[in-house]
C-alpha cells in the first residue's frame, strides 16, 4: 500500500537552469520519521526540497504525499526556509511573523482573529520566544530568528515539516530547543525532513539519512548509511578537488 | 493666507488640491509594497510604459485608462518573459522594455500632432485638472484602497516570504501582476499632478521616508500616505504661490521630508546612529 507512506518519491529527476541537478531519487518515508538530508555543497539538497514543494518543475518522476500529489496535499506541509532567504529589515514583528502560519487556513479577504493570535502565542511559547513577541525580527539573534520561523511552521500544524539548513550559524541553546521540538513532533507521528550540513551530529539527530550528490548516494537507517561508508563516497569528489587545488 | 483664499475662490484649485491629495495617498500606499518587494526600478518602468497606451487611446478616441493599463501590463509581462526565458537578469530586462515602450510612446505622440501636449503628460500640470480627470482619480483611488484593504494579508505574505505563499498555494504570479495593474492605475491617476517622469518619486520617496520611521507595515502604510499627502499639499502651495512646476515642486517637498527622516529618525536616523556609536565607544 503506497498510501501508508507520508512521503513517497519515485524516480525523481530535476534540472536547474537547464543542467541536470538531481537524478533518480527513490525514497519512501513512513509517518513519524525524522530524516536528515546531507551532501556536499552543490549536491542538490535545496533543489530536492524545491522540487518536492513544486517550486521548480520536475523532469521526471513522482512525489506522493499520503498517496496524493503535492498540490492536493499542500495544507499538510510546512516549510522553514534558509535564514539568508529572508529580508530581516522587513517591517514585521515576531508575532506577526508567526501569524503568517495561520494564513493557509484563513480564506481570501479574511484576517487572523483573536483565537489565531492565541495559537500563535502558544507556538511562540513552545520555542521560548513569547517575551519577544513585539520585537522587529531583525533585532533577534540568528537562533532566535530560526526559532520564530519554526513557531510559524508549528502554527500551520503540518503532518510533514521541511527545514532547510535550520542550524547554520545559530547558538547551541536554540539548536537544542529546536531539536527537542522536532523530536516531540516525531513522537506525535509527524514526519520531519531536515537539510543538514554538520556531519558530526547526524547519528544523534536523525534516524534515517538521505545522502545526495547530484544523485541519490544512499538512503536508509543512519547507522547503516554511516557503516557503509556512503557518506565518504558522497564527499569524496569534493575532497579530491580540494586536494588538487592545493597541489596547484 | 492667500493660498487658502484662492482655494476657496477658484474651482480649478479645489480640483487640483483634491486630486493631489488622492494621488499622495495612493502613491504612498502602493509605494510601500513596491519598495518592500525591491521593485523600485519596476515602478519607474511601469510608469514610463504607460505612455504608448495613452497615445494610442487618444488616437482611437477611447478612454486613456484602457490603453494605459494595457500597455503597462503588456510591458510587465514582457519584462517577466524575457528574464524568465533567457540569462538576461530582471533589471536588464526592465531597462530594455520600459525604454522601448517609452520611445514608442514619444514617436506616437509626435505623429499625432494633436493638441495633446507631450510636455504635460511627461511633467504634469495639476492646475489644469478637468472635472473628468478628478473623477477618474477618485475612482482609481477608491479601487486601489479597497484592493489593498481586502488583499492586505496576501500582499503582506507575498512581499515578505513569497516562497511560503507559493508553497501554501497562493497564486503568487497573479498577485504580482495584479499589483502591476494597481501600479499602472496609480500612474494614470498621477499623470496630471506629477507626470509620468516623476511618478516614481511619489511612489518611492514617501514610502522610504515611512520605512525609516517605523517597524510595522500597517503603520508604514498610514505614515507613507500621510507624508505623500503632506508633500502634495505643500508642493501645490509652493507651486501656486511662486509659479513653479507643480510636479517638480511636490517631488522636492517629498525629498525634503525624506532627508529629515534620514538624519533625524529616532531609530534609523543618521544622527541617532552616530550618537549610539560614539556612546558605545566612550563607554568602552
Amino acid at each position: 500500500m503506497e498510501d501508508m507512506y507520508a512521503l513517497n518519491i519515485q524516480d525523481l529527476s530535476v534540472s536547474y537552469h537547464g543542467k541536470p541537478a538531481l537524478r533518480t531519487i527513490n525514497i519512501a518515508v513512513l509517518p513519524g520519521s525524522l530524516v536528515g538530508i546531507i551532501g556536499p555543497n552543490g549536491a542538490g539538497k535545496s533543489t530536492f526540497i524545491k522540487a518536492l514543494l513544486d517550486l521548480i518543475p520536475k523532469d521526471n518522476g513522482s512525489v506522493r504525499i499520503f498517496g496524493k500529489t503535492f498540490s492536493e496535499q499542500r495544507q499538510l506541509v510546512a516549510y522553514v526556509p534558509q535564514r539568508n532567504n529572508i529580508d530581516w529589515d522587513f517591517p514585521i514583528n515576531v508575532l506577526e511573523t508567526v501569524l503568517l502560519g495561520t494564513y493557509p487556513s484563513l480564506g481570501i479577504f479574511k484576517r487572523p482573529k483573536q483565537a489565531d493570535k492565541a495559537r500563535a502565542l502558544a507556538c511562540l511559547k513552545k520555542v521560548g520566544m513569547e517575551d519577544y513577541h513585539d520585537r522587529q525580527i531583525g533585532e533577534l539573534s540568528g537562533g532566535q530568528q530560526q526559532r520564530v520561523f519554526l513557531a510559524r511552521a508549528l502554527v500551520q500544524e503540518p503532518e510533514i515539516l521541511l527545514l532547510d539548513e535550520p542550524f547554520v550559524g545559530i547558538d547551541i541553546l536554540s539548536e537544542e530547543n529546536m531539536m527537542n521540538i522536532l523530536r516531540d513532533l516525531k513522537s506525535a507521528g509527524k514526519t520531519i525532513l531536515v537539510v543538514h550540513h554538520d556531519l558530526s551530529k547526524v547519528d544523534t539527530y536523525f534516524e534515517q539519512l538521505l545522502v545526495l550528490n547530484k544523485k541519490q548516494i544512499g538512503y536508509g537507517d543512519v547507522k547503516e548509511v554511516v557503516r557503509n561508508g556512503v557518506i565518504n563516497q558522497a564527499y569524496l569528489g569534493q575532497l579530491s578537488i580540494f586536494e588538487k587545488a592545493e597541489v596547484m | 493666507m492667500a493660498f487658502i483664499e484662492a482655494v476657496i475662490q477658484y474651482g480649478f484649485l479645489q480640483k487640483a488640491l483634491l486630486t493631489s491629495v488622492m494621488v499622495g495617498i495612493i502613491c504612498g500606499i502602493i509605494g510601500c509594497f513596491i519598495i518592500l518587494r525591491g521593485m523600485a526600478l519596476m515602478g519607474d518602468a511601469i510608469s514610463h510604459a504607460v505612455l504608448p497606451g495613452v497615445a494610442i487611446s487618444y488616437m482611437l478616441g477611447i478612454n486613456f485608462l484602457i490603453g494605459a493599463v494595457l500597455s503597462g501590463i503588456i510591458t510587465a509581462i514582457g519584462i517577466g518573459f524575457v528574464s524568465q526565458n533567457s540569462r538576461i537578469k530582471n533589471d536588464i530586462s526592465i531597462g530594455i522594455m520600459f525604454t522601448a515602450a517609452f520611445a514608442l510612446g514619444i514617436i506616437l505622440i509626435t505623429l499625432m500632432k494633436s493638441s495633446t501636449d507631450l510636455y504635460h503628460i511627461l511633467f504634469g500640470n495639476v492646475l489644469a485638472v478637468r472635472p473628468s480627470d478628478m473623477w477618474i482619480t477618485l475612482g482609481i483611488g477608491t479601487f486601489v484602497l479597497l484592493s489593498i484593504f481586502l488583499l492586505y494579508k496576501e500582499f503582506l505574505v507575498t512581499s515578505f516570504d513569497s516562497t511560503m505563499a507559493e508553497v501554501y498555494g497562493l497564486p503568487v504570479r497573479l498577485i504580482h501582476y495584479f499589483l502591476m495593474t494597481l501600479l499602472t492605475l496609480v500612474t494614470v491617476a498621477s499623470l496630471q499632478t506629477v507626470g509620468i517622469i516623476l511618478v516614481v518619486a511619489m511612489l518611492i520617496t514617501p514610502a522610504a521616508t515611512a520605512y525609516l520611521l517605523t517597524d510595522r507595515l500597517s503603520t508604514m502604510l498610514f505614515l507613507s500616505a500621510g507624508i505623500g499627502t503632506l508633500a502634495s499639499i505643500a508642493g501645490l502651495y509652493f507651486s501656486f504661490t511662486y509659479n513653479l512646476a507643480s510636479g517638480a515642486t511636490i517631488v522636492l517637498v517629498a525629498t525634503f521630508f525624506f532627508l529629515l527622516a534620514f538624519f533625524f529618525s529616532p531609530r534609523q536616523g543618521l544622527i541617532h546612529k552616530f550618537i549610539k556609536k560614539s556612546r558605545a565607544e566612550t563607554s568602552r
